[in-house]
């Protein structure tokens, strides 16, 4: 019975987290500038290094 | 008599306002940074329960919520930053512990820390050498985070290993993406107060942190 009222007090921090992001996510998807011609190359190019990274961390750790 | 073109000058006042702000936000992140390791450790020598951090999050939201943004363009946003990193680095402590008690944890632990510092200096580096604007990726990032939360919400009563470990690396690139999103907002003047900087890119780092440490806790074959 504990851990269920642990689990309804993790779920209200998460929904109140997401309240509170809500304005700012709302904002950014309507108000976000449309992408130039290599934008998403030049973010996904460092993401998929960051990718990458995780691996072999994840390799030096097994 | 002095005729000085000023329209010369607005951009070289621009480049050192921004260098400024970078320089204020790099100085407060450092700080906040130390300040909630420090914090972690007390936690891990006091050995709260684990709901300690649910506790510690609630108020760090309440900081977030209610105080800075009355505070953010006075000194008083400092200590605000402060108490919104010193509560979350203390309820960095269970986990912390959690992770420690397994047999490769330290190693887990240094690896994550490690691996979170030379992703962050990374994706600084390349958003403040190719000085690219990234904020299109705005509503691709906030709306990936409340799919992330809303993913949060299920696994809490859920319980699936799977989407724990697909949410913490969904979370791990979005916050990579925001590294880079809020970086190229502080050098190209979308972003001009570096409390609200700092308390973001202290966000994005302290859950690079997180979902590193349970990937790596997962797939070190030991979780």
């Amino acid at each position: 019975m504990d851990s269920m009222w642990v689990k309804i007090l993790a779920a209200v921090v998460m929904l109140a987290w997401i309240i509170y992001l809500w304005p700012r996510a709302k904002y950014w998807m309507k108000n976000s500038p449309a992408p130039k011609e290599g934008d998403w190359r030049a973010a996904l190019l460092p993401l998929g290094a960051v990718v990458l990274f995780v691996m072999l961390l994840i390799m030096m750790v097994r | 008599m002095n005729r000085l073109d000023y329209s010369v000058m607005r951009p070289i006042e621009g480049a050192v306002s921004g260098n400024k702000l970078i320089k204020n936000t790099y100085l407060l992140l450092s700080a906040s940074l130390i300040w909630s390791a420090l914090m972690a450790v007390v936690s891990v020598a006091m050995a709260p329960p684990p709901g300690i951090a649910m506790l510690t999050s609630l108020v760090a939201l309440g900081l977030l919520w209610l105080v800075l943004p009355r505070t953010a363009n006075s000194p008083a946003g400092l200590w605000v930053v402060f108490g919104v990193t010193g509560l979350l680095g203390f309820g960095l402590g269970p986990m912390l512990t959690y992770y420690a008690a397994l047999s490769n944890g330290p190693q887990i632990i240094a690896t994550a820390f490690g691996g979170t510092g030379i992703i962050f200096l990374g994706l600084s580096g390349y958003a403040l050498t190719t000085r690219r604007d990234f904020s299109f990726m705005g509503g691709f990032i906030f709306a990936g985070m409340l799919v992330m939360m809303i993913a949060s919400v299920a696994l809490i009563f859920l319980n699936i290993p799977a989407l724990q470990l697909a949410i913490a690396a969904g979370v791990m690139l979005l916050m990579s993406g925001y590294i880079l999103f809020q970086t190229s907002a502080m050098v190209n003047g979308g972003e001009t107060n570096y409390i609200v900087a700092t308390v973001g890119l202290y966000l994005a780092i302290l859950n690079i942190f997180t979902s590193l440490l349970q990937l790596l806790g997962a797939f070190s074959g030991d979780d």
